[in-house]
């Protein structure tokens, strides 16, 4: 276990949702799949605070925490991110009755 | 450290599989729990990482709370069975998915990684893990000893360390804003979703 190989671990999650993000139709998955993206991208910074040295850490041992804070704030966007999309979900079935984003074109025109 | 090795291999083909899962299967609903899966094993990274807090949280929030809403709103919706549709672009999608990952690959490998080495890297632990500390034992001073804090106010440094530190220290604006955009998230969510 290095940091590369923790790196390419979370960078294939990242990948798998960026697939699924773009080249899904079901606007549910959408959501899953950002969820997976999120998890790449904080699986990233706590094994960089993990093995890196950070800036500051002579000033301040609490400077190894860096990583981990960055990571409490994406959670928290993550969750709001989730709460919103769930929101426009419920609205756009309840105008379209269907969660496909072929659908999804009431802003056209 | 073979143990360590172990761990992280089953954690990564359980994560990498169960991602896999949750964007090709066609039921949504098992896509949905897959991705319980996901989450607990990224927990799972969490603690092997030092970050017991963070795994925590990762647990309460996105295995708790984050999955059961989508699981609502799964049920909510119809067509759950075979709901996992592609659409045109799966090929322009994949192919761009594969370059990514093959320029991250090639970044996290090429690049000279200013590691934490010997003595910085057991200290820098003793400070992750004692983010989290009981009341029974207050940080460890022997273990703080061990890790390579020799004078008192080094050890007090460590001690002291810890997430909230950070977060209320400085950090202080970016958790503000990002709880004022909690805030207006379930506001927003409120109002696109009440009745008309």
């Amino acid at each position: 276990m290095t940091l590369e190989s923790m790196m390419i671990v979370a960078a294939i999650m990242f990948c798998i949702g960026l697939y699924g993000t773009l080249a899904r139709s079901n606007v549910l998955v959408v959501l899953m799949s950002l969820e997976l993206m999120f998890n790449g991208v904080n699986l990233t910074l706590v094994a960089l605070a993990k093995y890196v040295v950070p800036v500051g850490i002579e000033d301040n041992i609490a400077a190894v925490l860096t990583g981990q804070v960055f990571a409490v704030f994406i959670i928290t966007v993550a969750a709001a991110e989730v709460a919103l999309g769930l929101g426009i979900v419920f609205a756009m079935y309840r105008n379209t009755e269907s969660v496909d984003l072929a659908n999804a074109t009431e802003l056209r025109n | 450290m073979l143990f360590q090795d172990i761990v992280f291999w089953v954690l990564s083909v359980l994560a990498i599989g169960a991602s896999l899962g949750v964007v090709l299967v066609k039921d949504l609903f098992r896509a949905a729990l897959l991705l319980v899966v996901v989450f607990i094993a990224v927990a799972g990274f969490f603690v092997l990482l030092s970050a017991e807090f963070l795994a925590v949280v990762q647990v309460l929030i996105y295995a708790g709370a984050i999955a059961i809403l989508i699981i609502f709103a799964i049920m909510l919706t119809r067509d759950v069975q075979h709901g996992n549709l592609p659409n045109r672009f799966q090929i322009p999608a994949a192919t761009l998915a594969a370059v990514l990952l093959a320029v991250m690959v090639a970044v996290a490998v090429d690049t000279k990684w200013d590691l934490l080495a010997g003595q910085a890297q057991s200290r820098a632990q003793a400070v992750q893990t004692s983010a989290v500390r009981t009341l029974e034992s207050p940080g460890d001073l022997a273990g703080l000893e061990r890790a390579g804090f020799a004078t008192e106010g080094e050890r007090t440094a460590a001690q002291e360390a810890g997430l909230a530190d950070l977060l209320i220290g400085d950090f202080v604006l970016p958790f503000e804003a990002v709880s004022l955009l909690l805030l207006a998230a379930v506001i927003g969510a409120l109002a696109l979703v009440r009745p008309r």
